[in-house]
């Protein structure tokens, strides 16, 4: 009795995931875009969909989204088959796009007051959230200005403020930095952080290893329309044996004797370097130091190479990279 | 909330939206009077004499060729003001925040009843204005009642949701904004082969069949009559009956094309 009691919490924690999509399909025509993914995302953190461009991530937020449908697969998003029940779907989300989903026309106050009337807000608790929300994306002296005068990191801010009007639990977020300097996309990073920490669900795409090793707790690499890998940033590290030692030199001739001794290694002939194996541990690093010394070789750089996303990325993704004409990713 | 409070209340703030962006832009609204107004005063001040002379109206007066052509007139300003309307809803279709809408939990089909609505509006104000300068080149209603004035104004609000609606569908089938304008062409041409200019049984013979049935002529003999007290005839019930069926093909056009995917 008492253990089922103390279970419970775990089990909630456990729950039912905020999205779910089993053998999601699409495509344009002949053109398959989306070629049966699987993905699950619990609430409460970030998952993030990574991939070159055309990959089909925005596709995939499209369907999630409702603003889509998809040709086969079952999704559900905050407990609702997007097929059978897009409205409460609908209820339940956000969704900041690729490119801003602000009307340009209208002043950014009134944009965010749109979203309140949306919303069916009363006019006093519109208002408050409007000032509230404009105030924390730090919009306020720009408030009275057309949308479209906005910056690209504003028009960023401002779109992801009117999503948050109606305080949705789950949040698509579709390349929200793509295109933003560095500054606006750090900004962007803490807001998404904020945004977890309160308990939202989010679902991030983006084409910026970086920024999925940043945020998200989980991460799916998609790669012409298939889920090429997946699990942690480090468990994806794992995925790929890319670490290793450098050993740098600026005299040619070093260089030669070098390679001609220590012959299991790497060239570079043109950046007269060599690369050794690791896994970057301690031990390995002793042990191949000890080498050079008893081969009496010195180099004028040694530096250790532990594997980063970057490298998953280009592992796993190498195919689609080497095709001459890339499909453009589909945009709103 | 219900369906119904749910599509009052979204379809009222979508009209709000298009109403602010009408307020900010006005130079489209009012460029599209331009039209109506040039061809009032061309044709009764440079062709006046002939086109007087040739409706038999027995004096040389001009009086009575404006009293003929203002009727036309406002209903070309409805068909001209609704070319605006295709090509705002074009331009609005490629707008990032119509997406949002789409992921919202609002009636669906608020986004093109503000449009409709908006576009009525702006129709009838058109219509006042260029009634007004119709008022000061010297037009007078001759003995319309207070009801046929009610009748009138009501005949060309429903003209005007009519025509808003079939403008609608092509401002949602056209790519950008060059397209739903010439798209929506035919509608500011339709006048010109109708009975507002000349009467319909002064042109060749077989294509009086194509001027008396299309759309204009019915509604600006119906407006003739309710103003100028002449002879509605069967006029009132067709141009009443092509209003409710270009609403509902409009409507029904516009909704299927916007329930579809996105591209």
């Amino acid at each position: 009795m008492t253990a089922t009691q103390l279970s419970a919490p775990t089990a909630g924690k456990t729950a039912a995931p905020a999205i779910t999509a089993t053998g999601l399909r699409k495509s344009y025509g002949d053109k398959l875009v989306l070629d049966g993914i699987d993905v699950s995302v619990p609430a409460g953190t970030i998952f993030s969909l990574l991939g070159p461009n055309g990959a089909g991530k925005t596709t995939a937020v499209k369907i999630l989204s409702t603003l889509i449908s998809a040709d086969g697969g079952e999704l559900r998003v905050g407990g609702h088959d997007v097929a059978v029940d897009p409205q409460a779907v609908r209820a339940a989300i956000g969704v900041t796009g690729q490119f801003s989903a602000v009307d340009g026309l209208i002043t950014g106050e009134e944009n965010m007051l749109l979203m309140a009337d949306l919303h069916h807000l009363s006019k006093s608790e519109g208002r408050r959230v409007a000032a509230q929300l404009l105030e924390r994306f730090d919009l306020v002296d720009a408030a009275r200005k057309p949308a479209q005068s906005y910056s690209g990191g504003m028009k960023r801010r401002l779109d992801l403020a009117m999503t948050l009007v109606g305080n949705p639990r789950i949040i698509f977020l579709d390349e929200p930095t793509t295109g933003l300097d560095p500054r606006s996309r750090h900004n962007m990073w803490g807001i998404i952080r904020e945004l977890v920490s309160d308990g939202v669900t989010v679902f991030l795409t983006t084409q910026y290893l970086e920024e999925a090793d940043e945020l998200a707790h989980h991460i799916a690499v998609l790669d012409d329309g298939k889920i090429a890998a997946e699990g942690t940033a480090d468990e994806l590290k794992r995925l790929i044996p890319g670490g290793h030692v450098r050993l740098r030199f600026s005299d040619p001739a070093t260089y030669r004797t070098a390679a001609d001794v220590l012959r299991e290694v790497t060239r570079d002939d043109e950046a007269l370097s060599l690369s050794i194996p690791s896994d970057g541990s301690q031990r390995e690093l002793r042990a191949i130091l000890d080498w050079l010394d008893s081969t009496g070789i010195e180099a004028d750089e040694l530096t250790v190479h532990t594997p980063d996303l970057d490298d998953v990325f280009f592992a796993l993704t190498s195919g689609s990279t080497n095709l001459p004409n890339q499909p453009e990713e589909n945009v709103r | 909330m219900s369906a119904l409070s749910l599509t009052v209340r979204d379809s009222n703030t979508m009209l709000r939206r298009n109403l602010l962006h009408a307020r900010r832009y006005p130079s489209l609204t009012l460029n599209l009077l331009l039209t109506p107004v040039i061809l009032l005063l061309l044709f009764v001040y440079i062709f006046g004499d002939v086109m007087s002379a040739g409706i038999g109206g027995g004096s040389a007066d001009r009086s009575d060729y404006i009293a003929y052509i203002v009727p036309g007139i406002l209903m070309m300003t409805i068909a001209s003001t609704v070319v605006g309307t295709a090509v705002s809803v074009s331009n609005d279709m490629t707008e990032g925040v119509i997406a949002r809408f789409r992921t919202m939990a609002i009636h669906r089909g608020s986004v093109i009843i503000g449009h409709v609505l908006g576009s009525v509006l702006q129709s009838v104000m058109s219509v006042v204005l260029v009634g007004a300068v119709g008022v000061a080149i010297g037009f007078r209603s001759t003995d319309a009642t207070a009801l046929e004035w009610i009748a009138a104004f009501g005949l060309l609000a429903l003209f005007a949701l009519a025509l808003t609606w079939i403008a609608v569908g092509m401002g949602l089938i056209s790519p950008n904004a060059e397209a739903a304008s010439n798209n929506a062409t035919p509608l500011i041409l339709l006048p010109l082969i109708s009975s507002a200019f000349i009467p319909a049984e002064t042109m060749p013979g077989w294509f009086q069949p194509i001027a008396e049935y299309q759309p204009f002529t019915p509604a600006i003999e119906t407006l003739r009559g309710l103003l100028l007290g002449t002879e509605i005839g069967n006029n009132g019930w067709i141009a009443l009956a092509w209003c409710l069926a270009l609403s509902v093909l409009g409507y029904r056009w516009s909704t299927a094309v916007f329930n579809r995917d996105p591209k």
